[in-house]
Formats: C-alpha cells, sequence, structure tokens
C-alpha cells in the first residue's frame, strides 16, 4: 500500500492554484451572466403576453430537463455549424450562464411573487414608471427574500463547472484528474478535488449568510 | 382636457358598473365628490366598496359608465363609439392628483420612514434629494413622526406605519385621498391615532374619499355618507340623513348588526 502522499500535491501546487482561479473565475462569470439572463427571463415569465410568456417557458423547461453536459456540446462542437465559435473557457461561461439562467428565473420569479401586490399598486398609482418600480421596490425586495436559494443555485452553479474539463477548460477537475492520471496519484488529487469544491461551497455559503444577516434586519415583518 | 373649476366636482363617477366574469358587483353607480368634501363610504362585507375605491383609483377597471378626476376620464380614451385603454402615461396623468391608503398599509419594508415618503419625490417629482428630505420631514412632522424619520417600517407600530402610508399619500400633494379602511387592520388602542390624522387632513379642507367600519367616524367627520350593499347605492345623505333620517331596512339591519357588535354592556 501506497501513503497518502503530499508531495505530488506540493510539486504540483502553482498548476493546481491556476485551476482554482480558473474555476472561481467561471464560476463567478457564469453565476453573473446568468443572473442577468434569469432576471430577463423572469420579466419574460411574468409577462402578461403570452407571445413572450410561452417561449420563455419552453426555454426554460428545455434547460431545466436537459444535462448541462449535453448543452455544453451542442454550443461547444454544434456552435460553429451556425457560426459561433467559441474558445473553451468562452463556451463554458456562456453554457452555464445559459443553464443557471433558468434556475435563477424560477428563483427571481418567486421572490417577485412574494412581495405584496398592495406596494406596487401604490408605487402605480404615485405615478412610478415601471422601470422605477422594478428597480426600486422589487428588485431590492426579491433579491433578499431568494438570498438562501441563491447560495443554492450559486453552489451548484460551482460544481457545474467540472463539467468544463470535458471540453478542455483547465479548472480544477481537468488539472487534478491531469496529474492523476500522470502519477497515478488518484487518491492524493481526487482528495484534494473534492476538498477545493468543498472550500468553495463553504465559502459561498458564508457569503450568503452574512449578506442574509445584513440585508434581512429591515425585513423582517 | 377639462380645466375645473373651483366648484366642479374633483371626483365624478357616472352609471359606472364593474363586474368581475359574470358576476356583477358594482351597479350604476352615481357619486358626486366636491373639493373639501369628505365622503364615508359604509356597508356590509361584500357589498364592492373597495372595488369602487378602487375603480375610481382605475387599480379596477370599470366595465361601464365613466369615472372623471378633476374632469379627466382615468383609465380609458372614448372615441366616437370606440373605448380604448389609456397608456401607461395618461393613466399616470389624471392619477396625479390622486392618493391613496390602504388597510395594510404597504409601505416598502426596505426604506425607511422617510424614504418611503421622498421616494416618490425623487423618482417622479424629480425634487433633489435635499429639498426631497425636508418636504418628507415636513410631512412626517405633520402625521406627528419626524423623530421616526428613520426607523424601518418593521421598527413601527401599526399605527404609526398607518400614518407614514399617510404621509407617503400626501408626499405628491394629491387633490383627493382614497383610504380603504385604514383602521381596520390595527389594535383597537391604535385606531384613535389614525383617525385624528385623518380628522387634521379633514379640517385643512382635505378632499377624502373613505371606506371605513367606523360609524363614530362617519358620523362625526363625513359630509356625505353613502350606504352600499350588494354593489347598489341604497341611501347617499349627511350623516344625520343616513343615521337618523328614515332607513331602507338593509341599512336597518346593517346599523343594527354593527351595535350589537360594538356593545359591551346590555
Ligand atoms: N379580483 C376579484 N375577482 C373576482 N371577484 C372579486 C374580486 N374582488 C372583489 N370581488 C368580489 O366583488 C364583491 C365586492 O367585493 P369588495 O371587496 O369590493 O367588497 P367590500 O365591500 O370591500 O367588502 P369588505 O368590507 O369585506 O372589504 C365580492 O363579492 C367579491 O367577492
Ligand atoms: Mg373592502
Amino acid at each position: 500500500m501506497m501513503a497518502f502522499d503530499v508531495k505530488v500535491i506540493i510539486d504540483h501546487l502553482p498548476q493546481i492554484l491556476d485551476g482554482f482561479v480558473t474555476t472561481v473565475w467561471c464560476t463567478v462569470w457564469a453565476c453573473a451572466l446568468g443572473m442577468v439572463l434569469g432576471l430577463i427571463v423572469a420579466c419574460g415569465l411574468m409577462s402578461k403576453a403570452r407571445i413572450f410568456r410561452y417561449p420563455i417557458r419552453f426555454y426554460v423547461e428545455v434547460i431545466r430537463s436537459t444535462p448541462f453536459l449535453i448543452q455544453l456540446f451542442l454550443l461547444y462542437y454544434g456552435g460553429p455549424s451556425i457560426g459561433i465559435y467559441l474558445d473553451p473557457i468562452q463556451a463554458g461561461i456562456i453554457g452555464l450562464a445559459i443553464y443557471g439562467s433558468a434556475y435563477y428565473a424560477e428563483l427571481f420569479r418567486a421572490g417577485f411573487n412574494a412581495i405584496p401586490e398592495g406596494q406596487l399598486e401604490v408605487a402605480n398609482i404615485m405615478g412610478f414608471s415601471t422601470t422605477n418600480i422594478l428597480w426600486r421596490i422589487q428588485i431590492p425586495q426579491m433579491m433578499v427574500l431568494i438570498v438562501p436559494g441563491l447560495v443554492n443555485t450559486t453552489i451548484i452553479l460551482g460544481k457545474e463547472t467540472a463539467v468544463l474539463s470535458i471540453v478542455t477548460v483547465p479548472e480544477l477537475t481537468f488539472v487534478l484528474t491531469g496529474i492523476g492520471s500522470q502519477t497515478y496519484a488518484y487518491a492524493e488529487t481526487l482528495t484534494v478535488l473534492a476538498l477545493a469544491y468543498l472550500i468553495l461551497a463553504e465559502s459561498t455559503s458564508r457569503l450568503g449568510s452574512w449578506a442574509e444577516k445584513r440585508l434581512s434586519k429591515y425585513m423582517e415583518r | 382636457m377639462n380645466k375645473s373649476s373651483a366648484n366642479e366636482p374633483i371626483v365624478q363617477v357616472q352609471n359606472m358598473n364593474k363586474s368581475f366574469g359574470e358576476n356583477q358587483v358594482l351597479k350604476n353607480i352615481n357619486l358626486n365628490v366636491h373639493p373639501s368634501e369628505v365622503m364615508c363610504l359604509i356597508g356590509p362585507s361584500g357589498s364592492g366598496k373597495s372595488t369602487l375605491l378602487r375603480c375610481i383609483a382605475f387599480l379596477e377597471q370599470y366595465t361601464g359608465g365613466t369615472v372623471l378626476i378633476e374632469g379627466d376620464l382615468i383609465g380609458y380614451n372614448d372615441n366616437a363609439d370606440q373605448r380604448k385603454l389609456a397608456s401607461t402615461k395618461e393613466l399616470n396623468r389624471v392619477r396625479r392628483n390622486m392618493g391613496m391608503v390602504f388597510q395594510q398599509f404597504n409601505l416598502w419594508p426596505h426604506m425607511t420612514a422617510l424614504g418611503n415618503v421622498t421616494e416618490a419625490l425623487v423618482r417622479v417629482k424629480k425634487l433633489n434629494r435635499k429639498h426631497a428630505n425636508e418636504k418628507g420631514l415636513a410631512l412626517l412632522n405633520k402625521v406627528g413622526l419626524s423623530e421616526r424619520a428613520n426607523h424601518y417600517p418593521a421598527q413601527l407600530s401599526g399605527g404609526q406605519q398607518q400614518r407614514v402610508a399617510i404621509a407617503r399619500a400626501l408626499a405628491m400633494e394629491p387633490s383627493v385621498l382614497l383610504f380603504d379602511e385604514p383602521t381596520s387592520a390595527l389594535d383597537p388602542e391604535l385606531v384613535g391615532e389614525v383617525l385624528q390624522v385623518m380628522k387634521d387632513l379633514a379640517n385643512d379642507g382635505m378632499t377624502m374619499i373613505v371606506v371605513t367600519h367606523e360609524m363614530g367616524f362617519a358620523a362625526q367627520v363625513a359630509d356625505t355618507v353613502v350606504f352600499l350593499d350588494q354593489g347598489e347605492i341604497l341611501l347617499k345623505g349627511s350623516p344625520k340623513d343616513v343615521f337618523q333620517g328614515p332607513k331602507p331596512p338593509r341599512l336597518q339591519q346593517f346599523l343594527q348588526n354593527y351595535m350589537d357588535r360594538n356593545a359591551f354592556w346590555e
């Protein structure tokens, strides 16, 4: 039996750190883009016009019921046939953002619906524009209401970055499984891999609790 | 567009109907509310009081007749033989003269009392922050809450929240204020402070339409009392006429129920 060989990890530390940075980078961008896209999709889901609502509902259902891996393959390998050429990182971030947008949208929609209608009626009577109502009254409250769900979704998207290794994005999983197969130190690399994701998830969740505490102080009813 | 003269009614409701699907909840409503008039709407639960108020503010689309605010039709554009929904912009222009206070306060919980009052001043009236704050503080002072300016709604009692809501409604300097049971969600000991603010407003000459179950307030403060029953106006007159004159049986019964509910001493 071989002992747990820390040396393999130490020797490859710069590479592993690069992978870590790439994972964080991809997660942050995918989440940010996914939230922006998700907000637009949520507005479409709540639209009174069926011509918007039905196609967008269809989009959400398709995204939620197909594996992310297949969506990514479609974008990366299928994209060029319709003139979309993306490098692996771009494809990974955009693909993950699209995937996340469906989940964020549902979350935002639930958050919007939790705001009492009367608050919006007051704003309507006072002559607020729709944009002002959205940015000043709906979004700030919605964001506070959904912090726990937001943390959850972000953690899930963070873990899904592992899938990007399949299109050769040099993120954590790609780097560590690579080292593992070169050195046969599978136990060591996979343990470190799991730990790294654990650290990421835990930090996201801490950040969420902190935000929730700060934000919800004035929202108790 | 009509310019309203001093004595033209601020709110004119003419032959107004409202149905929800098959269910007609307002039938041929006619009302005029003149400047400085306080009108109280009373009637049993489900008689259509809230719906009437909401149609006047065009939170519900009335299905027939007209509602004029200072001479302007609210919510629709009437052409020769066609009625079309007005654009948001047109609707906002007519609504500018209106404020509304709800049973559930509906304060924006993520803004302080002052923030609630000044938000429309900054976003709609486009006042600068300093000017808006001065005005907001003056309004909070008027409802006796300048000391609570930086409290969030969750840190205020129900009575205080409702007073902030009144100050917020006053911010746009409305020519008519609509109240939908403003004290019904309050603990009994907090009702008085809100009614007092409303009395002060009435004394200052504010035009108000008040849906209320507070018969004492209606008797004391109203110029006109309207009794609504099953979507129809059964009686309209001075408080004296309505409470002391000859009554249709439905009003008799309504007032009797009210007395029974509020009697604590036999
Ligand atoms: N959005 C709606 N859709 C369908 N029916 C409605 C709607 N709002 C009100 N109604 C119906 O219209 C009628 C009048 O309701 P409304 O709320 O105006 O009564 P109210 O006099 O304000 O009663 P309360 O004293 O209980 O507040 C009721 O029968 C109610 O069920
Ligand atoms: Mg009502």
